[in-house]
């Protein structure tokens, strides 16, 4: 866990003035927020604070939803993603997510590897698909198991393995930014700790971004962290400085338990 | 009214209350006693929980008689119509000597001896002059053959009441049936001839290929359009005034009478682009109207089953909405796509009210051999041959019936296969 110098770190994602409306509800409240390259971020807070849907805005998985309206800009490399003449698709190939629930496709662990970078044509079927599976695998810590299954159903693995599956998959396109949305809420501690220490490999190569109501996990894992409270961000800084000496009170009631 | 629900509320939890004192008492009163049996034993029942199992036993009886009902029902069903069908998978034979003469290719009647005359079927016999015509070599010979019996005499071999044979007859038969010159053999009749207006030269042939037709039609028309409205309703479709009027329309229409469609059928593929009366096209199309709200309503169920991850799963990784739809959500809805359909044509199968309209309720001797043909299918033949009065009908309709359902239950049988199939975890 890194704590200490981080001025030289150039900013990946800035976020300014984000507002976000579900119909008339207004759920994030101007959201001022740098997150830098290649370190983790993580996001805590009490459930329906709007963490998750704070994190999926930066790879706009809310336009799906019909009622939701987003205010304020969200600077990828300097380049607005709401802006219009973006390409929504072309954006989820530098903005990865890994989900809540692991959910590989129903295909099989090769298929579910391969069919990003076949649809974006990126790579041709045949031994170039090959290497590309193998060490997206590799990077995902799951080559080793399932090397010699890849063609039985990626659905048929561990909870664990699938989540790992997941990432491997999201990685075979080579985002620039991976967000993780409570990955390992649905795990047991051990495949909690196997996706920790890969986050920990990853953030060398990817900027990462995670949404975890486990607050020992945030602390394990991440760079800086933001507090989130009823769709304001209450504070944020390296993650050190959160658990330690939090310059909010009620980010100490938060992580001290006395909240939430 | 609030207020009564409170008190109701209130009334419920003091009862409850002295229920739980009641049980504690028990309990005291059981170890001042010294026995040790714990509260949830036997014995210790309260009125209460008495009443509660009594309840769960009435329902439980209710439940059994229910289904004994249908089940008694069923069983009725299916005994009358298998014992009435039956005997209509055989035919009866009578060995006959046929003159192939001059005489007889003018006059069929001429090609038996008189006294045979009644006892062989005349609709055989009718057939004979086109027989000699076709084969000229035979003329001026004559052999013994097995040759399909009348109506009436299979009738009476079966030993069914009414079968009207005439006596003299009767003789004639009895005294064959010595001599060992009646035999009776599997109705091929029923499956190789289409209708006709003698009851054992009458077959369900000319219906089948109808209903195949008529289906095929339905199918190509319901399975791709139906499929595609609920994929753009379901996938593609933004959510506002206009598709949810849509969608309590096509609700709407499921439930509509389906002889309003014959009359739909009628008004636009008959009467406007002048697709011919009584043939598979107009039929299939009319069928098609009646099956379209089934299969979308259907197959939005069974998009709507497929897991929601799914789709943010592919749309996480830049996939476009027709790519989402196309490559996973759609395979995996495929089974219960495919049971929708299925379940939509086999009701499409067995319908009569619209094609009467449409005017495929028709004498149909030969079997269509083009979809513009006039043709009948198998529950219209059904209809036509049960309001008829020879006896030989009466067995056919029970035959056409066995046959229909044997279809429609493959059918249902093959969508609850692929259900099955389809019940994976994700």
């Amino acid at each position: 866990m890194s704590t200490g110098n981080n001025t030289n770190n150039e900013t990946k994602i800035s976020i300014r003035d984000l507002k976000l409306w579900y119909g008339d509800f207004e759920a994030l409240h101007g959201i001022d927020l740098d997150i830098l390259s290649g370190k983790v971020t993580a996001f805590i807070g009490p459930s329906g604070c709007g963490k998750s849907t704070f994190l999926r805005t930066m790879n706009r998985m809310n336009d799906r939803i019909p009622s939701c309206r987003i205010e304020g800009e969200i600077l990828l490399e300097g380049q607005n993603i709401y802006a219009p003449e973006v390409d929504v698709v072309q954006l989820r190939t530098h903005v990865g997510m890994v989900f809540q629930k692991p959910n590989p496709f129903p295909k099989s662990i090769y298929e579910n590897i391969a069919y990003a970078p076949r649809i974006h044509g990126l790579v041709n079927d045949g031994p170039d698909m090959d290497e590309l599976v193998e060490s997206s695998l590799r990077k995902a810590s799951i080559w080793d198991e399932v090397k010699d299954k890849l063609q039985q159903p990626g659905t048929a693995l561990s909870g664990g393995q699938q989540q790992r599956l997941c990432i491997a998959r999201t990685i075979a396109v080579e985002p620039d930014v991976i967000l993780m949305d409570e990955p390992c809420s649905a795990l047991d501690p051990i495949a909690t700790a196997k996706i920790e220490e890969l986050m920990d490999e990853l953030k060398k190569d990817y900027t990462i971004v995670i949404v975890t109501h486990n607050m020992q996990q945030a602390a394990r894992v991440s760079d800086y962290t933001a507090y989130f409270y009823l769709g304001n961000v209450i504070e944020f800084a390296d993650t050190h400085t959160i658990f330690t000496a939090p310059a909010n009170q009620k980010t100490e009631d938060y992580i001290t338990g006395r909240f939430g | 009214m609030n207020k009564t629900a409170e008190a109701d509320i209130a009334m419920h939890t003091n009862n409850d209350a002295k229920m739980d004192t009641t049980t504690m008492a028990n309990d005291l009163n059981n170890t001042e006693a010294g026995k040790t049996t714990p509260s949830f034993m036997n014995e210790h029942k309260s009125p209460h929980q008495r009443k509660r199992e009594r309840a769960d036993a009435r329902f439980h009886f209710y439940g059994f008689a229910a289904i004994a009902l249908a089940l008694a029902f069923l069983v009725f069903f299916f005994v009358d119509i298998i014992g009435k069908a039956l005997p209509a998978f055989d035919e009866t034979e009578v060995l006959a000597t046929i003159h192939y003469s001059e005489a007889a290719s003018k006059n069929y009647n001429k090609a038996i001896d008189k006294k045979m005359r009644g006892v062989v079927s005349r609709a055989w016999l009718r057939s004979l002059p086109a027989y000699m015509k076709a084969h000229p070599e035979l003329m001026g010979s004559s052999a013994e053959l097995w040759v399909l019996a009348d109506s009436r005499v299979d009738q009476y071999i079966k030993q069914h009441d009414g079968h009207g044979l005439k006596s003299k007859h009767r003789r004639t038969v009895d005294a064959m049936l010595k001599d060992g010159k009646i035999r009776t053999v599997f109705n091929t009749t029923l499956f190789t001839n289409g209708d006709s207006k003698l009851p054992e030269y009458a077959g369900i042939l000319a219906a089948s290929v109808g209903t195949v037709f008529t289906l095929l039609i339905t199918m190509l028309v319901a399975v791709p359009i139906g499929v595609m409205t609920a994929i753009y309703l379901e996938e593609f479709a933004e959510d506002n005034r206009f598709t949810r009027m849509v969608e309590v329309n096509i609700n709407n229409l499921a439930a509509i009478p389906s002889i309003l469609y014959g009359l739909l059928g009628l008004a636009i593929f008959i009467s406007f682009f002048g697709v011919p009366r009584s043939s598979a096209l107009a039929g299939g199309l009319t069928l098609a109207l009646m099956t379209l709200p089934v299969i979308i309503i259907t197959t939005r169920a069974a998009l709507r089953a497929v897991p929601e991850s799914i789709r943010e799963a592919a749309y996480g990784l830049g996939a476009s909405n027709l790519q989402t739809a196309w490559h996973h959500v759609l395979p995996l809805a495929m089974p219960g796509i495919l049971t929708g359909s299925i379940i939509g044509l086999a009701q499409a199968m067995g319908e009569t009210a619209p094609l009467i309209i449409v005017g495929m309720m028709a004498y149909i001797p030969e079997a269509p051999t083009t979809i513009l043909d006039a043709t009948t299918v198998l529950p219209a033949q059904i209809y036509t041959w049960s309001t008829e009065s020879m006896r030989g009908y009466g067995e056919r309709t029970a035959a056409g019936i066995l046959v229909l359902l044997a279809v429609l239950l493959s059918l249902n049988a093959l969508a609850v296969k692929l259900r099955n199939r389809s019940q994976q975890s994700w």
